[in-house]
């Protein structure tokens, strides 16, 4: 029944979910999700560590959640009714959802707000949390250079934020490691979640010879095309193994449960503060599959990399690197800042094709 | 390639052509729908649960009866009860959305059963041709014959004659004995039937998995595509296949490196619909016989 009424505040209904109370004036955390918990992505996996969050504080926490709500006036909404609800602390888990956050967290100071990948923090109140999915973006790379037989990759791209070109520039950074002459192939779906969309994105990479597939949307679906068609491909999100178990190389894997745990316990002990958090490897937000379908000396390279870059002596954005038309943009040795980073809106050298603006 | 593309069209257009043309019938009776999309997604999730039990022919029977049944639902409100069809059939989207989510919560991340295509012998053998139109699943070949079934039955026979006469003037139809809401339940059942196989296809072949909201607005676009056709099941398939290949020309466009904004080519489909839409309604003598008078109007026999 949760789920049905979800459902209908995301089409414009209003309405709530909520479970039973659990004891006395519990702190209540409340997420808001852009896709379905079923996706078995993205949102699916920020709703893990709701449940993680549920798991560690039993009774002392209550939790709600929205889901499918779209990123526009819905978003508003969603949150306002969420804060007018008692809710503690409020997750909003979408890059699209920031300036929603912060127009509401200005009406309800009282109310904690964090909001996902995004860069604004308007108001004491809100918050912003992120992971370095780049790093992971990097290594699966350097896996992509080594394993392609046609020295191509398909890459099926959702939107054209920085957290998505961030991802490109990374994953290309990570194949000239290897091989400088990789090339990638880019298809923009403009959706977050699409299976059809993303299939068919898949089909036509492959029918042009790409024998790699990896992705920045949040369904399987481009996993289970390349298994069909023979080649190799990485999860997203969530570890995909099932869907191509002679297919998946590794996986990306959201981890949030640590940070939310962290932060609801803040709210209950009053020490919640703003704060800007960009965690990855080394934290645990950001977690690889195990690695698959791939020689071990490939493997073992892999896992050599995730180590140096969970320790510190590898950064992906560190010079020598140039911008797509040759100018140079870090300098030998030179790391890129973290709000150069953020704010990334350009293709490094070796990837060809504009940025859709 | 050029087959790899012919391919994938059909894959995309297969499903808008199936439930555009239940759509289609039930629109022709007088009665507007809006609830395909939900019926499709209730016709995908247990289309999906039936072939992980009995294989993937269970599944096509399932989704069909599934689409069915949630056409039955909405035929018991809008027509028995005379509710407004608009807000019964929003509603009935709604419904599906949510109860294929909950029916589905523990199908997520379980690999689906693929349907396997059924070769035709010696025909499949054609070249090029062959593998495109005689090596396919069951669902394109029920497209094709549906469409055919349905143009014979509209326009050359008398049932047909006697479901448009009901969808163009119910009153006058129940004055000379034609029971119009008998007739309407009829055309509205088909229809789910169709949604309910559109979704099939999705789960079966498709993308066969479980994933929640996976019609992701096929519906819709099936919605669209019927006023598209001019309430003509000919000009249907034209629609779906114009769709479904323009969706899939952008992203080999875009695979070839073809600088176009890809919201461009993301808007493509859509802009083609209105185009036509536009060309189409400019003649109005042609529209106004095609398009059922009653369309959406309750009726209510007066005894």
């Amino acid at each position: 029944m949760k789920r049905l009424i979800a459902c209908a505040v995301a089409m414009g209904v209003a309405g709530f979910a909520a479970p039973a109370a659990a004891s006395e004036d519990p702190t209540k955390a409340c997420f808001i999700y852009v896709g379905p918990v079923g996706d078995y992505g993205w949102s699916y996996q920020h709703d893990r560590g709701r449940l993680d969050v549920e798991t560690e504080f039993g009774d002392q926490v209550e939790t709600q959640f929205l889901e499918s709500v779209s990123e526009g006036a819905d978003a508003e909404r969603a949150i306002e009714r969420f804060a007018r609800s008692g809710c503690n602390i409020i997750f909003t888990t979408s890059f699209g959802f920031m300036d929603a956050t912060n127009e509401v967290a200005a009406r309800f100071p009282d109310v904690k707000f964090e909001h996902a990948t995004g860069y604004k923090r308007e108001h004491p109140n809100v918050s912003t949390y992120n992971s370095k999915f780049y790093q992971g973006r990097y290594i699966i790379g350097q896996i992509a250079a080594a394993v392609s037989e046609t020295g191509e990759a398909g890459y099926i791209a959702s939107f054209p934020i920085p957290e998505v070109i961030r991802g490109i520039n990374a994953f290309m950074l990570g194949a000239q490691s290897v091989n400088p002459d990789f090339q990638v192939r880019i298809v923009w779906v403009n959706s977050w979640f699409d299976p059809g969309r993303e299939a068919d994105a898949a089909k036509a990479l492959i029918g042009q010879g790409v024998d790699i597939l990896t992705q920045h949307t949040d369904s399987t679906a481009p996993m289970q095309v390349a298994a069909e068609e023979g080649i190799k491909a990485f999860g997203q999100a969530s570890n995909m193994f099932r869907f191509g178990p002679s297919t998946q190389l590794t996986s990306i894997i959201d981890d949030w449960g640590p940070y939310y745990i962290e932060r609801v316990g803040a709210v209950i002990n009053g020490t919640w503060e703003q704060s800007d958090t960009w965690d990855g490897l080394l934290e645990g937000n950001v977690a690889m599959a195990d690695y698959t379908n791939m020689p071990e000396e490939i493997a073992a390279k892999a896992r050599e990399t995730e180590e140096a870059i969970r320790n510190g002596t590898l950064e992906p954005f560190t010079g020598p690197i140039n911008k797509q038309d040759g100018t140079v943009w870090l300098e030998e040795g030179q790391r890129a800042t973290a709000e150069e980073l953020l704010g990334l809106n350009f293709y490094i050298q070796g990837i060809d094709g504009a940025i859709p603006d | 390639m050029i087959e790899a593309i012919i391919l994938s069209v059909i894959t995309a257009a297969t499903p808008l052509l199936l439930a555009a043309l239940g759509e289609l019938v039930a629109e022709r009776s007088g009665v507007l729908n809006l609830g395909v999309e939900g019926m499709m997604v209730v016709g995908a999730v247990a289309a999906f649960a039936a072939a992980q039990a009995a294989g993937g022919p269970a599944g096509v029977l399932a989704g069909a009866a599934a689409g069915g049944a949630m056409a039955l639902l909405f035929a018991a409100l809008a027509l028995w009860l005379a509710t407004s069809q608009v807000a019964t059939g929003l509603a009935l989207t709604l419904f599906g959305l949510g109860v294929a989510g909950l029916a589905g919560e523990s199908f997520v991340g379980l690999p689906g059963v693929k349907l396997e295509p059924i070769v035709i012998p010696l025909l499949s053998d054609i070249p090029l041709l062959g593998p495109m139109l005689f090596a396919q699943d069951v669902f394109f070949y029920l497209s094709i014959a549906l469409v055919a079934g349905v143009a014979w039955f509209l326009f050359r026979t008398r049932a047909g004659l006697r479901l448009r006469a009901v969808g163009d003037d119910p009153a006058a139809a129940h004055a000379v004995g034609i029971g119009v809401l008998m007739t309407r339940t009829g055309a509205v059942l088909f229809g789910g039937v169709c949604a309910g196989l559109a979704g099939a296809q999705l789960t079966l072949v498709y993308t066969p998995q479980w994933i929640e909201n996976i019609t992701a607005g096929r519906g819709w676009i099936a919605l669209a595509l019927v006023v598209f056709a001019s309430w003509r099941p000919l000009r249907l398939v034209a629609g779906a296949y114009l769709f479904g290949a323009v969706t899939i020309a952008q992203f080999h466009a875009q695979a070839l490196g073809i600088e176009v904004p890809s919201q461009l080519l993301s808007a493509l489909p859509y802009l083609a619909t209105i185009l036509v839409l536009v060309i189409i309604a400019s003649n109005r003598r042609f529209t106004m016989i095609n398009t059922p008078a009653a369309l959406g109007r309750p009726f209510v026999p007066d005894r």
